[in-house]
């Protein structure tokens, strides 16, 4: 954490209301997100308890596993949340648009442009916290080797058809979420934690509520007493009026009110299916119908205030104005999800229990570069965020005090202007330094000469987009009186080292993977619990 | 004429005292214990625990009540999981052992699962101790002892912890055996969770050491040359899980060295009981029948340490924390802030340095706070136009 934003959290103390920790938004909000809101079985690998999910704040689906260790509710349950998945995903993998990519000819080896399809859009999902981030990877672990009858004949306990497709799908979200800057699943928890220092630790924030109160108490309340309200206030029965925005539930619920009301569905079956005759299988059809009912909506109240919440953390985040390049980073969002849908259109095998070594690579590269790309981008689009990187002695910014034109040696002499900046802050400048400036969304660089007047003046060269004649473009050169804002950091990101393909990993690291076999899916046993 | 007491009774009449009357004392665990550990210089937390009073109750009592507590659903199926794990006298728990542990030993077969019943803490880890001693003295076969009971001393106090096993190798050595319910996902695990659980394991291992130094010092009445070597404590603990999504044990070796090491620093680091109950007003009780006030007024008079990974490791922690907002302590908001602002320990001392009004401009914090308080007004500013 910068001192910045420790100052800012201390300000959120003393005003008892969060502050801002960014003057724009960073992530990009869809139109029309779904959002998801799941519970989970204490104690079991991801048995989903119920969720609310959709696309309308009013009009949320609740979904419930009435119990959740039977195998066959719970495959109704994944099937329920296909239906309301897989259509709002292929809504958007049908509009495209003409795009370019630049693709190895295979024949020639010789980089071309090939026009391509893109999705004009793609889907968003919203979950409440990071656990809930880690849900959906495990949902998608856990349904993307299913067989369904259809697949495999054979199969035992096959699951209902659309699962496995869900399973690739929840599965790519899990996997684009763990690249930085990127918006296809988002926890609201760390999407508002962006944005806004509360005056609680950063461990506190992870409770939704609380973040919510801190950075919009209600009226007559300071953050710090409707963040405790939220954390603990109980009602008469000892359930909390805030329950857990999920997926783990209290236990305080699991004990007092679902626990019972599982027993009493439990029972309610068991009598179903002893019944005798018609007239006592109605009746006892009634008692299980109220008993499951009973559940129902018991998880739709532990769900419907986190929905709310969501909704109302994307209402406040909607106030804040996008980020300049947050549209540049959701194209990258939409070339990685027409990419899988080009996947699963083109008959591939659900993505492997583990990635070959080059795919691997290639992962962690990809991170690797978002991440600082996120961070120089962030830092364009936020004077905020560069106020942090100033602090830190990677960007200063000041006022031009002296434009002095100059030329390089050579047969063609182009102009090398050197620019005097008198600045307050403190950059680690070093012999020749590249320095970077934002000149119409595009990066000019210019390197330290000499620093002036112990240091409060910063005297440099610019370098480039000044055009090819000698004399530089208009525009192009600060002059006298402007304001200018230069980075040690470069603004775009240079790709790595190309990797070899696949079929070419060396045997240092497993040697080719072989053909792509349909892995087998997990062998179900009878005390299967997801 | 009450007999001379010695130092030890002494103290536990002083805890006994500090629990209140007719208040039973709570067992510290092992998770209690790594928790403990985590926390060294939290006098508060040191006090309470070795006295054996129960925190819940007590932060209940103080109207900021714990939200800690366990879903019968998850108790089930870890108990439902631990039992499929020990079947058949421990048949798969052993198989794992051997294949993950120790392939080079005879395979497991017509292992020795002894009764380890007793009455009471002590006599449970007396019974233990015996049956450690027992396994030493049939090398070659395989021994599992199924839910012992080992003691440890914490600050100056008893501590009794109950591994879910411990296994004798054919060679004398000891392992700890872990059995946890949450998932081994395509080989891996979420690593928050091993984490706590090689801390908690660490304990153990401790605890056993201290078995296995006490078997190899004693003289068993004969010559020196037939003193028993003490007996090996294996640090790589044997950690069980079920496998994907299924209720099939999976098992994975797990170096606990460090969380070991770490582990005995920090307790032999511990404040010494005695030494806080001494300084302790007298009178002092934490009986969670007591008026709110006294209670308050007790628990203040022991200084805690808090810091917000507290909240998830100890049941006073509500209460800690809105004393330690109340005094505007900056820890308050993570201990890495603290790091960064120097000497300035208050919300109020920060905010006042940073605007200016106090603090001396040649301290680096301070400077470096007024840099940040301007560049980040500069910032806002230019939001706002």
């Amino acid at each position: 954490m910068s001192l910045i934003s420790t100052l800012a959290r201390l300000e959120a103390v003393s005003t008892g209301r969060a502050q801002p920790a960014a003057t724009v938004r960073h992530r990009h909000l869809g139109d029309r997100p779904l959002v998801f809101v799941p519970l989970i079985t204490a104690g079991e690998a991801g048995a989903p308890l119920g969720a609310l999910v959709g696309t309308d704040r009013d009009a949320p689906r609740l979904l419930v596993v009435p119990q959740p260790r039977d195998r066959d509710l719970r495959f109704a349950f994944l099937a329920d949340l296909a239906d309301v998945v897989l259509p709002y995903v292929d809504a958007y993998a049908e509009v495209v648009e003409a795009a370019e990519r630049t693709e190895t000819d295979p024949e020639t080896g010789k980089r071309v442009k090939v026009e391509v399809d893109l999705c004009a859009d793609a889907p968003q999902l919203i979950v409440p916290s990071r656990a809930g981030i880690d849900l959906v990877r495990l949902l998608g672990r856990s349904m993307r080797f299913r067989r369904t009858a259809e697949q495999d004949p054979e199969a035992p306990y096959p699951a209902p058809p659309r699962v496995p497709l869900l399973g690739r799908w929840l599965t790519h979200f899990g996997e684009r979420a763990r690249v930085p800057g990127s918006s296809l699943l988002l926890a609201m928890t760390d999407v508002l934690g962006r944005h806004w220092a509360t005056g609680q630790s950063s461990l506190e924030d992870q409770h939704l509520g609380a973040l919510l109160a801190w950075i919009d108490p209600p009226e007559g309340m300071t953050g710090a007493e409707a963040a405790l309200k939220a954390e603990l206030e109980r009602d008469a029965q000892g359930q909390l009026t805030c329950p857990p925005a999920g997926p783990a539930t209290d236990p305080a619920f699991d004990n007092k009110l679902l626990a019972p009301a599982i027993e009493r569905y439990d029972r309610a079956r068991t009598a179903l299916a002893a019944a005798e005759d018609g007239l006592e299988a109605d009746e006892r059809l009634g008692a299980l119908t109220s008993a499951e009912q009973e559940i129902r909506d018991l998880v739709h109240s532990r769900t419907r205030p986190t929905w709310d919440a969501v909704w109302r953390g994307l209402d406040l985040l909607r106030e804040l104005p996008e980020g300049a390049h947050v549209e540049e980073r959701w194209t990258r969002d939409r070339w990685s999800f027409t990419g899988h849908r080009d996947r699963v259109l083109a008959g591939e095998p659900p993505q492997p229990r583990r990635d070959d070594a080059v795919t691997a690579a290639n992962k962690l590269a990809t991170r690797e570069r978002e991440q600082a790309r996120l961070e120089a981008q962030e830092a364009l689009d936020d004077p905020l965020v560069m106020a942090g990187r100033r602090l830190a002695g990677e960007a200063f910014a000041g006022e031009v005090t002296d434009v002095v034109m100059a030329y390089s040696d050579g047969k063609r002499p182009s102009p090398r202007p050197l620019v005097t900046v008198r600045t307050d802050d403190r950059p680690h400048l070093g012999e020749r330094t590249k320095v970077y400036r934002s000149l119409g969304g595009k990066p000019q660089s210019a390197e330290f000469v000499a620093d002036e007047e112990d240091g409060a003046c910063v005297v440099l060269r610019i370098l480039d987009k000044m055009g090819r004649g000698k004399e530089p473009e208009p525009g192009s050169v600060p002059e006298k009186g402007d304001r200018v804002c230069f980075t040690l950091f470069e603004h775009e990101q240079r790709g790595g080292a190309k990797l070899p393909d696949p079929e070419e990993t060396p045997w240092t690291h497993g040697g080719p993977p072989g053909e792509a076999t349909l892995e087998a899916a997990d062998p179900v046993t009878e005390e299967d619990v997801l | 004429m009450p007999p001379p007491r010695t130092r030890g009774t002494a103290l536990r009449h002083r805890l006994a005292e500090l629990r209140g009357p007719d208040v039973p004392a709570k067992a510290l665990d092992a998770r209690a214990l790594a928790a403990l550990a985590a926390n060294p210089g939290c006098a508060r937390r040191a006090i309470l625990d070795g006295a054996g009073v129960n925190k819940a109750a007590l932060a209940s009592a103080l109207g900021s009540p714990s939200t800690f507590g366990q879903s019968q659903f998850a108790l089930t199926r870890g108990n439902a999981f631990e039992a499929k794990v020990k079947a058949d006298g421990g048949a798969e728990l052993l198989r794992l052992v051997h294949e993950k542990l120790d392939r080079s030993a005879e395979p497991p077969a017509d292992a020795r699962v002894p009764d380890l019943t007793a009455t009471g803490p002590q006599g449970r880890t007396a019974r233990t101790a015996l049956e450690l001693r027992e396994a030493a003295a049939h090398p070659g076969a395989w021994t599992l002892l199924d839910h012992p009971m080992l003691a440890l001393d914490v600050a100056g106090s008893p501590a009794f912890l109950e591994p879910d096993a411990v296994v004798v190798h054919p060679d004398g050595s000891w392992t700890v055996v872990e059995i946890k319910s949450f998932p081994l996902l395509d080989g891996s695990a979420d690593p928050a969770k091993v984490g706590a659980a090689a801390r908690q394991a660490a304990v153990y291992v401790l605890a056993l050491e201290e078995v296995a130094a006490r078997l190899g010092a004693e003289p068993e009445g004969r010559g020196a040359q037939d003193r028993v070597a003490a007996p090996r404590v294996r640090h790589r603990i044997l950690l069980v899980c079920p496998r994907d999504f299924s209720n099939q044990p999976a098992a994975s070796a797990v170096d606990i060295r460090k969380q070991r090491a770490v582990t005995a620093r920090q307790l032999a680091r511990l404040t010494r009981i005695e030494d806080i109950a001494d300084a302790l007003p007298e009178g002092t009780c934490f009986s969670p029948e007591l008026p709110a006030e006294e209670l308050t007024a007790a628990v203040e008079s022991v200084p805690a340490t808090y810091a917000p990974e507290c909240l998830s490791a100890c049941e006073l922690a509500f209460h800690c924390r809105t004393r330690s907002r109340e005094t505007g302590a900056v820890t308050s908001l993570g201990r890495p802030v603290r790091a960064e602002l120097g000497g300035l320990t208050t919300v109020e001392d920060v905010l006042a340095a940073a605007r200016g009004e106090a603090g001396d401009p040649d301290d680096p914090a301070v400077a470096a706070l007024r840099r940040a308080a301007a560049l980040r007004a500069e910032a806002l500013e230019a939001a706002c136009r």
